[in-house]
């Protein structure tokens, strides 16, 4: 996708624009189709609404403007040909009868309520597709249809001819677990606030005994009442927290949990004693408030975001089945079955699945999403090519000589590294063992004071009371809300985090380690930087034009460059291909391409820069250097993150870029080139054996290791729904200059949740203080504790609120 | 029996039956996908009734 985007921005970047913006896409219209009363940017653009305008789905344009998908970046016919595959189509089926098959297809580029609409229509478009649903949250479209009339294939080209092609990938395809667990939370959650309503409702009469008379019967119904409805609150919502505390004991560790599952007990037994022995009422009503805040903090800080997968591993990078040519016959195979001395086919802009021997067609391989090298790289007939790779350039046949499982990449997958991060221990957990400690301290000194003064029976009145008036679910509430309250400003400023401790990890960060291609660089634009005799408009227009006859991505980037297409006309030329272009015009011998083939001496150190040489009869007249451009706003961003981070640049790159590099990133910060998978991984180990807390923020596969390997790892792409490594987070590429104020908010987070925490502890010490004398009335709980709760939710968001708008998020 | 009782029985069964009206609504996903649903009623049905699910 994204390389079919540059070559887009390559080949038409340099037109002027026209300033009419297609019906169908939005985009800007470099010439402009006219037809249907409508101006439209390409064919596709244009198709896609005829097909609409005669099926009568045209509502699609009305309900939002302009809500189609660009169509200037066709996908290949034949590109789901793979699906014809009845292993293939097998594993993506949900249900098959005789007239009907259920799929359910995965459409990234579904964005707004136009879609929906189109989606849902899709049986107005092509009648064998019986009915379609869309879940939009997931972006997935459950799709019916009559396997006699389509097949499955059909139907992917028909989603993708409109725009919508699905992402199938081989990972993916095994899970078909729907989340039961986000259900089960909002039914704790449900029970737990009707139970906590009625409990309180119930409890009113207690509060107010005094002075209301009530009879014994009707209070001792009440009591039970009350009690029958707490036990759903304990034993089905409050579960959870019963069993991570037990999972954390038998760990020997004491984690957030386990102190509150020991008040919810005490309180709930002392409670039992109480309304059996008619002692009193009980504090059922301040149990199930407290056991439904804090339900309703995890649901909060636990929001997933259901349309990202931060667990893809290279599997779905790869095609789930590629085109195999047996014995002259072109069939599909799943990537598994591929064999060695399989001939397989790639069609342009398709991953390479194993490493194999291209045995016709030219290569042109993209390996930037492997080893960070951001130039395609050009293959002859006879020599290897790695699985991972993308052709960019034609269709080629690749002889198989390793199955998948024994290719570089997925042993790059499998090397030791990539193991599971080892549990760190939050800093909630640190301050929930002290406070536990400080409980514990108060209680015995409470009942050894009771004892001395030989009070047994307000001892354990006393004793109990301190640990349901001081059950540290006020710092499990500030944790959980902030956590949460955060999670969702990221989300929404494009920085998407799989889960919330991924926000205290990023408070402790003092060392950032960027990647260098696709990370710091943008994918889209190369920068061309001539150098040598100035050139008359003439030889610019020459060169334009020459560089417009190759496919080369150098000469493209050059083409580009020179904004001035179309006025001369090369006749005669000659490609030469991994060299360069010459060509005669004007009785002048031109030449531009490699160092070899102009005939320079090249004097430049480093060679493997990307220069093109530019020579007219022989002699050379200049150079153009390309090297991809930084995002805008990396000076910046440097700058702002000197001071309290160090940073340093790990390049797969070659050398060419170091100068201009370390002057970006400041002296005292380090870069480093020509860094494989394997050497940033041991970098990032160095680090850490140095004491530091380091955070990476990368994009390919290269990085992969290095992304796990760190304490919080940033997978950074230029759109949320394209392939990443498995990752902490993923970021949008556009919004990397915001990494400072995220880091800020991340420490802010943890003051917040010191500071509110220490409000709350001002409650508890005025709860204690009724509690230690054996004065805890269940009035008083019932004010303090939801009194504090409130507090301190209130607190913890419009914090997180005053910090996010101070650091200019949005919100 | 006091007139509190019945009372107290009754809201609770009312309130009861709101509790299962949202539980039933969360087994059937209405939680889920907030967007779909929330813009599928805007569309005009022009042709035939869509399908439900």
């Amino acid at each position: 996708m994204l390389h079919r985007k540059i070559n887009q921005a390559m080949t038409t970047g340099t037109r002027p624009s026209t300033g009419i913006v297609c019906h169908h896409c939005g985009a800007e219209c470099k010439e402009a189709i006219r037809s249907y009363d409508a101006v439209f940017c390409c064919k596709g653009c244009e198709m896609v609404y005829g097909l609409l305008h005669d099926k009568g789905l045209c509502d699609y344009y009305l309900y939002n403007d302009r809500p189609g998908i660009s169509m200037q970046a066709t996908a290949n016919s034949g590109k789901f040909d793979y699906l014809h595959n009845a292993d293939v189509e097998q594993k993506l089926l949900l249900f098959r009868n005789a007239g009907q098959s259920h799929v359910r297809f995965y459409l990234p580029q579904m964005h707004c309520s136009s879609c929906l609409f189109l989606l849902e229509n899709l049986h107005r478009i092509d009648p064998s597709i019986i009915r379609a649903r869309v879940d939009f949250v997931k972006k997935e479209a459950f799709i019916v249809y009559d396997h006699n009339e389509i097949s499955m294939s059909g139907l992917a080209c028909l989603l993708a001819s409109i725009g919508y092609e699905p992402y199938i990938s081989l990972s993916d395809s095994d899970v078909r677990n729907v989340k039961k667990a986000d259900r089960e939370k909002v039914y704790k959650l449900g029970i737990a606030g009707f139970c906590f309503a009625n409990i309180m409702m119930m409890s009113l009469p207690e509060y107010f005994a005094g002075g209301i008379e009530i009879e014994q019967p009707i209070r001792i119904f009440l009591r039970y009442a009350m009690l029958g409805l707490s036990l759903p609150v304990v034993f089905y919502s409050g579960q959870e927290f019963f069993v991570s505390a037990w999972s954390s004991l038998k760990e020997r560790y004491l984690n957030i949990d386990a102190p509150i599952a020991l008040a919810i007990a005490i309180t709930f037994f002392r409670s039992l004693y109480e309304i059996f022995w008619g002692t009193g009422s009980g504090y059922l009503d301040s149990l199930s408030g407290i056991i439904f805040f804090m339900l309703v903090g995890r649901l909060l800080q636990d929001q997933a975001y259901k349309s990202l997968s931060f667990d893809r591993d290279f599997r779905s990078f790869f095609p789930i089945a590629v085109r195999w040519l047996n014995g002259g016959k072109v069939t599909s195979k799943t990537i598994e079955q591929v064999e060695a001395d399989d001939v397989l086919i790639i069609l342009p802009d398709e991953i390479i699945p194993v490493d194999g021997i291209v045995s016709k067609g030219k290569a042109l391989i993209d390996y930037s999403f492997v080893t960070g090298e951001s130039l395609p790289v050009e293959v002859g007939i006879g020599e290897l090519v790695y699985a991972g790779g993308k052709q960019t350039g034609e269709k080629i046949e690749v002889i198989a000589v390793k199955t998948v499982s024994q290719s570089y990449l997925t042993n790059l997958w499998n090397r030791n590294a990539f193991k599971d991060k080892s549990v760190s221990r939050s800093f909630i957990d640190l301050l929930s063992r002290h406070f536990t400690l400080i409980l514990m301290v108060i209680a015995s000194l409470t009942a050894a004071y009771w004892l001395s003064e030989g009070r047994q029976d307000i001892m354990w009145h006393a004793v109990t009371s301190v640990f349901i008036i001081a059950c540290p679910c006020a710092l499990l509430l500030t944790a959980t809300f902030t956590f949460g309250r955060l999670m969702r400003l990221y989300g929404k400023n494009g920085l998407y985090l799989r889960h919330h401790d991924v926000v205290e990890h990023m408070s402790e960060i003092d060392h950032i380690v960027f990647d260098k291609t696709g990370t710091l660089t943008d994918h889209f634009h190369n920068k061309v930087v001539y150098s040598g005799a100035t050139l008359t408009e003439e030889e610019k227009a020459i060169i334009s034009a020459l560089a417009g006859e190759s496919s080369h991505p150098l000469s493209r980037a050059i083409a580009d460059h020179m904004a001035s297409g179309g006025e001369i006309r090369i006749e005669s030329f000659k490609n030469h291909p991994g060299l360069g272009i010459e060509a005669w015009y004007n009785d002048c011998h031109y030449k531009l391409g490699s160092s070899a083939f102009t005939g320079t001496q090249s004097d430049q150190q480093v060679i493997a820069t990307s220069m093109v040489y530019v020579s007219v009869d022989g002699k050379i007249r200049g150079s153009f250097s390309i090297r991809n451009s930084y995002r805008s706003g990396i000076e910046l961003l440097m700058a702002k993150l000197k001071g309290s981070f160090k940073v340093t640049v790990l390049s797969g790159d070659h050398e060419g870029e170091k100068d201009h590099l370390d002057r970006l990133i400041g002296p005292g910060n380090q870069s480093y080139f020509m860094q494989g998978p394997q050497q940033k991984l041991e970098y990032i180990k160095t680090l850490q054996t140095l004491g530091h807390k380091v955070m990476m923020i990368g994009d390919g596969l290269n990085d992969a290791g290095a992304l796990k390997q760190s304490e919080v790892g940033i997978a950074v792409s230029d759109s949320v729904n394209n392939f990443t490594p498995a990752a902490d987070g993923i970021l949008d590429g556009a919004r990397l200059v915001r990494l400072p104020e995220f880091m800020r908010l991340a420490k802010s987070g943890r003051n917040i949740i010191l500071f509110t925490f220490a409000v709350s502890i001002v409650y508890n010490i005025a709860g204690l203080w009724f509690a230690v004398q054996g004065m805890l009335s269940p009035m008083v709980a019932a004010i303090l504790m939801p009194l504090s709760s409130l507090t301190i939710i209130f607190l913890t968001y419009t914090l997180s609120g005053i910090v996010g708008r101070f650091l200019k998020l949005n919100d | 029996m006091s007139a509190l009782v019945i009372l107290l029985i009754i809201s609770l069964m009312i309130s009861g039956g709101f509790l299962v009206a949202f539980l039933w609504s969360n087994k059937d996903g209405q939680f889920e996908d907030q967007f779909s649903a929330a813009n599928r009623i805007l569309f005009e049905e022009k042709i035939k009734t869509k399908n439900k699910n």
